[in-house]
């Protein structure tokens, strides 16, 4: 697995520009993620590859084009400061896996091997011998997640036909 | 009892509570689900991906082409062929197509789809522009949008909110768009993170509905979940025509508590821009006058309204956009064209040499009318100036006001429009 790392205010026109929406295709939108700050993203993700970001992420445009794109290229979580709000809905809503941890943000580095266990939120970087503890999420957001997704969450409650 | 802000109230009504408090999670009724040509189609896919069948209320869905048209390519008229489908399937009330459609967060107030007190979501981050009418409105993501439609309920999470007192009155040539711009560079682009942004004040009574309407635009650039103004005097003037429906203001208890209280002097605000490549990173027009530009954009959700065309066409009558610059004016809806053409601003812009377009987002996020080619520079009334936002990704954009981007239209470069 590898480590793709960014800075501050990753914004969804980064993550996947607008010229590419004319396709939802998740596959389509995954060739061209991150492509305006980052050529060789889509060239060389693999499945189980982690992005780290710093505050803000996916702040900008609402599109869910974005998590999409991430979560089709095989990222298998995002783990950032903080998110902008949008992205976070979207991130759960379409079961991205993501996690708010500001101390992992900062101490992992590109080229370290990183485990997340998405049930207890322990980030553990190997290469440094390090743990970090993301921010558990709410029992009602857990919910959405555990369901796989808002929809199938919805359904299950028979709130949607 | 807990003390409420205007979002918590309406919020509270919402989800049929007596009270909440920021960070509780709460189930809230929708008045309205909007979503656009680029968002609708995800939300399609995801409505039929989980079976669905049935709409919540065919009435109170908005869904507006307004993005990639008219179509600028075969994949994107794919997409609003999708929409169009949905639209007839369900018997969708509100779904304006090429002709009729404007940009959505212009054309739903401006067709009294938006009233005080209401809740509404739109897979469109701008969707926190009808806070300026008193709604509690925010931008959510495209299987939000669908879950909506369906049901007629989201969650979400109570915000906590920045109260933003505004006091004194604009000099000339200052707009609603400096007032926004400033707050962004004082609070920084995830500043409102998560909470509203309630403006208040007797700076309030001084702006504008078109005022209002672009300073609530944006608060999605300081990172806030929603805008919000109270509604007074000017607004029921706005409403009055529009609305027919009963609707409800709603006031902050005056012991609501904020996370945070800022003060602006609308007096003592100038022309402001946003620097490439971030709304936080303004300056004042004159700390940046004559960096050169080879594009000038007035329009979109954010500054493609009536005034907008009237303080632009003041700049620009009589004048002459520079050699080498591409002037390019956007109305917002087919509403504010007519009323352009009627005013004769229309044909001040094409005298001086602009381009005027039919409504649409296009150049506002690169998708077309006014895509720029690599090193190009463009000062535009638009609200996003990350990188290739309008372009190819070593273009710029610098955000501003309808004044300063006509004044720098006819100078060439950025320019001050009380010195043209």
């Amino acid at each position: 697995m590898k480590i793709y790392k960014y800075g501050d205010n990753v914004d969804t026109d980064v993550i996947i520009p607008a010229r590419h929406l004319n396709d939802p295709d998740p596959k389509a939108l995954a060739s061209h993620c991150m492509e305006d700050i980052d050529k060789d993203f889509a060239k060389t993700v693999e499945q189980g590859d982690i992005m780290v970001g710093g505050a803000n992420f996916g702040c900008g445009s609402s599109r869910e084009h974005a998590p999409l794109a991430i979560k089709a290229s095989g990222i298998k979580c995002v783990i950032a400061k903080s998110y902008a709000r949008i992205f976070y809905r979207n991130a759960i809503n379409i079961g991205l896996p993501i996690m708010e941890c500001p101390e992992a943000t900062e101490g992992i580095q590109p080229g370290d091997r990183v485990n997340v266990d998405f049930a207890t939120g322990v980030i553990s970087d190997e290469t440094q011998g390090k743990t970090w503890q993301a921010a558990p999420f709410p029992e009602f957001i857990d919910g959405i997640i555990q369901s796989g997704g808002l929809l199938k969450s919805l359904k299950a409650r028979g709130a949607a036909k | 009892m807990t003390m409420m802000t205007m979002t918590q109230k309406i919020l509270a009504r919402h989800a049929g509570l007596e009270e909440v408090k920021a960070g509780q999670l709460i189930e809230a009724r929708l008045d309205l689900v909007l979503g656009n040509d680029i968002t609708t189609p995800v939300a399609i896919t995801e409505f039929e991906k989980a079976g669905l069948t049935q709409v919540f209320d065919r009435d109170k869905i908005a869904i507006v082409l307004d993005h990639s048209t008219p179509c600028k390519d075969i994949k994107s008229a794919q997409l609003c062929a999708q929409a169009r489908k949905f639209a007839k399937k369900y018997h969708i009330t509100h779904f304006y197509d090429v002709g009729q459609a404007g940009i959505e967060h212009a054309l739903l107030p401006e067709k009294g789809l938006t009233a005080p007190g209401e809740v509404i979501i739109g897979a469109d981050s701008h969707t926190c522009t009808y806070g300026a009418l008193g709604a509690f409105s925010t931008g959510v993501g495209s299987t939000d949008m669908a879950a909506g439609m369906a049901t007629g309920l989201s969650w979400f999470k109570v915000p906590a909110a920045i109260k933003v007192t505004l006091k004194g009155k604009l000099a000339p040539y200052v707009s609603g768009k400096d007032v926004i711009l400033h707050l962004i560079g004082m609070i920084g682009v995830d500043g409102a993170l998560y909470k509203s942004l309630e403006f208040t004040g007797e700076g309030v009574a001084q702006l504008t509905m078109d005022d209002r309407f672009t300073i609530a635009n944006m608060a999605i650039e300081a990172g806030a979940k929603n805008g919000i103004f109270p509604v007074d005097d000017l607004t029921r003037e706005y409403l009055k025509g529009r609305v027919d429906r009963a609707w409800e203001a709603f006031e902050a208890d005056p012991e609501a508590e904020y996370d945070r209280e800022v003060v602006i002097d609308l007096s003592a605000l100038k022309p402001t821009v946003s620097l490439p490549h971030l709304p936080s990173n303004t300056k004042t027009v004159e700390e940046v006058a004559g960096l050169p530009i080879q594009q000038v954009v007035i329009g979109s959700c954010t500054n493609g309204r009536i005034k907008d065309l009237a303080e632009a066409a003041a700049i620009l009558e009589g004048k002459k956009v520079a050699e080498g610059v591409r002037c390019i004016v956007i109305p917002a809806t087919q509403q504010i064209y007519l009323e352009a053409m009627r005013a004769g601003y229309v044909e001040t812009f094409i005298n001086a040499g602009c381009a005027v377009s039919t409504p649409t987002c296009g150049p506002c996020l690169g998708g077309h009318m006014g895509v720029m080619a690599a090193g190009e520079r463009c000062v535009s009334t638009t609200n996003r100036n990350f990188v290739g936002r309008m372009g190819d990704t070593s273009s710029e954009v610098i955000l501003a006001s309808p004044a300063v981007a006509a004044a720098s239209a006819i100078a060439g470069c950025v320019a001050d429009p009380s010195k043209i």
